[in-house]
């Protein structure tokens, strides 16, 4: 059993939800990185999906754009992405690892390239914004043979048929993309991922984690319970931008909103608060 | 190359390039665009607004022109222009999104955005979007804005909300980039208009088949006044909707030469061009598997052009197919060589054009002298250069 199904399937015998924060890698400097993602981990995350920067985000907001820059900046890319993903594992052989992006830096490896190296650093899961299934079944494959877990997006205008798909060429997790529009937009709206929410669980078995738009312990709280986890990226991230003369700080601020969300996540289901 | 060219297929793949790429979110309304294009392709009711709107709004046919002057001056081929400076708002573009806003209309949609570099895509879509009382938001690069400022003010002028982009390098991939995230935000009531031959299946097909009229009317054209198939095509390549426009209903003629001149910038040698098909590799960018122009690490590179039309690191994915099957041939100009190009033609037949448009002329001052005096060549005249007058003048130290 891989990593993150592992993990999903104990979250479910515990009745808690999956906390997944979302940093992008090298932001603000590669230093910060490694650090960063053992200190989430102290403050009760499950999985850390690890953003790689690319020069066009199409599908993001402007916050975790800046995040792309500052990365870049530092010559940031898939390979030393990669890099950061293997030194972390080698002090932390549990929490899983998901790297979400875009394609062409995995194309300029080759397929097989990437998957190898993916492998070698033990990443679990790559979610990549701009490959579809149609479009990604050989990358697909390759991720799969080597135990990784291809995972997509579902979003509010996704047919009943694209649901049918993702659960038949995903795994690991499915991701669902809570509002149309980019990461860290606003206006969330709670009886719209609910409804949408018991759609997609009628149509898959797979563990459902929510994103976009999810910006403190309450909205989070809120949307996990109507799915198997939550993500949080943008309200991560702008931590960071708000102290990029103190990492330190930034680092700080960022395990306290965690830890408040593990708290409210946890408190929201009532007995079953486990302390990791 | 096969004797029926049929591209793309269902799925928009010429060959290994072009595709969907693109995030979920866009899946749906991709879909919905494809399924109402395929059916408008062949309503006739659509077809006869189109063509009517061709002709009393854009000006077609626009002429063929023999530029005997130049022509005997450079001592080779018989130079023809294909006249698209003379369309409605100055170049092709308005060929494309007179289509488009009919379907957004059938569509039911009652928002326009649109990307541009030059801003002559986005004239051309303001001004159809005025036309048909649709609100109008487009997007272009900071430092575009910056160097085509009389386009702004057109843009504006049309009732259109021009809103200027200052992430990336600020200039037309950075425009499509956030119009793609404009679109993901408002896919209800919004239809996003692209103006080249790139982003996901099935714009590439779409835009080059809006635009093909070019060529239906060259050809013709051609054929009236030589009695024969012209011998050779040039045309700019940016994005590459003018340059398909023209070659596409000559793919089936082999006979026909195809000549796609990139922009090279300061010169290809020095990194600081915009010419994936001469210089780049193939990658996935704007939805569209294609040539890119990307670093190692397949992180896109910054491109220059004296043109703000051509500065794009992708190209349409069918002159990618083009240039890996040998049907057409890609070369490259310079901004110094683009500039002879643009005396030349203004100079010698009395007619400015559009910087873009430039470097297929300067291709043109090569390639027909090579050519026999009884041989043909036409060259796509894409825009005219009213735009560059302030770049013009500043270049020679003149205040306007």
């Amino acid at each position: 059993m891989s990593r993150l199904a592992a993990k999903f399937e104990e979250l479910a015998q515990s009745g808690r939800k999956a906390l997944i924060p979302f940093i992008t890698a090298g932001d603000p400097s590669p230093g910060f990185t490694v650090p960063m993602m053992h200190a989430m981990v102290k403050a009760g995350v499950d999985v850390i999906e690890l953003g790689v920067p690319f020069s066009d985000p199409m599908a993001d907001g402007p916050v975790i754009q800046r995040a792309s820059e500052r990365a870049l900046a530092h010559k940031m890319s898939l390979r030393r992405t990669l890099e950061i993903a293997a030194e972390f594992r080698k002090t932390d052989q549990t929490t899983p690892v998901v790297l979400m992006g875009y394609l062409n830096p995995i194309e300029a490896m080759t397929y097989e390239g990437f998957a190898n190296a993916a492998q070698r650093a033990d990443i679990d899961g790559v979610l990549t914004v701009d490959l579809p299934p149609e479009e990604g079944q050989e990358c697909s494959a390759l991720l799969k043979a080597r135990g990784i877990d291809p995972i997509f997006l579902l979003a509010p205008n996704s047919s009943v048929d694209r649901v049918k798909k993702m659960d038949a060429v995903g795994s690991g997790y499915l991701y669902y993309v809570s509002l149309k529009g980019v990461t860290g937009a606003g206006h969330l709206d709670v009886a719209d991922v609910e409804n949408k929410l018991q759609q997609i669980r009628a149509n898959t078995q797979l563990p459902v984690a929510i994103g976009f738009g999810v910006k403190d312990a309450e909205t989070a709280n809120t949307i996990a319970h109507l799915g198997d986890g939550v993500v949080i990226g943008s309200a991560l991230i702008s931590k960071i931008e708000t102290n990029l003369d103190n990492p330190e700080q930034a680092k700080n601020e960022i395990v306290e909103l965690l830890t408040s969300i593990r708290q409210a996540l946890d408190c929201g289901l009532g007995t079953e608060g486990v302390q990791e | 190359m096969t004797e029926k060219y049929n591209m793309p297929d269902e799925r928009g793949h010429f060959g290994p390039y072009g595709g969907i790429f693109v995030a979920e979110t866009l899946i749906p309304p991709i879909q919905e665009l494809n399924a109402a294009y395929q059916k408008y392709l062949k309503d006739p009711e659509f077809i006869a607004e189109l063509d009517a709107d061709l002709k009393y709004y854009v000006g077609r046919p626009s002429p063929l022109y023999h530029a005997e002057r130049w022509s005997r001056e450079l001592g080779g081929a018989q130079i023809y222009l294909k006249r698209e400076d003379l369309n409605h708002t100055g170049s092709h573009k308005i060929n494309n999104t007179v289509g488009q806003a009919l379907l957004a209309k059938r569509m039911g949609k009652t928002r326009i955005i649109a990307e541009t570099g030059a801003g002559q895509h986005g004239v051309a879509t303001a001004t159809v979007a005025a036309r048909l009382g649709l609100e109008c938001v487009v997007y272009m690069g900071a430092v575009d804005v910056a160097r085509q400022s009389l386009n702004v003010y057109r843009m504006k002028l049309l009732g259109a909300k021009v809103v200027a982009v200052e992430s990336g390098s600020k200039t037309l991939k950075d425009a499509l980039n956030e119009a793609l995230r404009d679109w993901v935000t408002n896919v209800d009531n919004t239809f996003y208009i692209i103006g080249t031959v790139a982003g996901p299946h099935p714009y590439p097909a779409m835009v080059r088949d809006f635009q093909a009229i070019i060529g239906r009317e060259a050809k013709q054209q051609c054929l009236e006044a030589t009695g024969r198939l012209p011998d050779a095509l040039v045309a700019c390549v940016g994005g590459g909707s003018n340059a398909i426009g023209l070659f596409y209903p000559f793919i089936e003629d082999e006979s026909v030469k195809m000549y796609g001149v990139e922009a090279a910038g300061d010169g290809v040698a020095t990194g600081r061009h915009s010419a994936p098909l001469c210089a780049g590799r193939p990658g996935v960018l704007h939805g569209n598997r294609t040539y890119l122009m990307a670093d190692d690490d397949g992180e896109i590179i910054e491109t220059h052009s004296i043109s703000a039309g051509l500065d794009y690191p992708g190209v349409g994915p069918e002159h990618a197919w083009l240039k890996d099957t040998g049907r057409a041939t890609y070369v490259n100009i310079t901004d110094t060589e683009a500039l002879e190009g643009f005396y030349a033609l203004t100079h010698m037949e009395g007619i400015i054009p559009a910087l873009e448009s430039s470097h297929a002329m300067a291709y043109a001052l090569k390639l027909a002298p090579t050519m026999g005096k009884d041989e043909t060549l036409i060259i796509n005249l894409s825009g005219r250069g009213d735009k560059d007058m302030q770049t013009m003048a500043k270049r020679e130290g003149i205040e306007l």
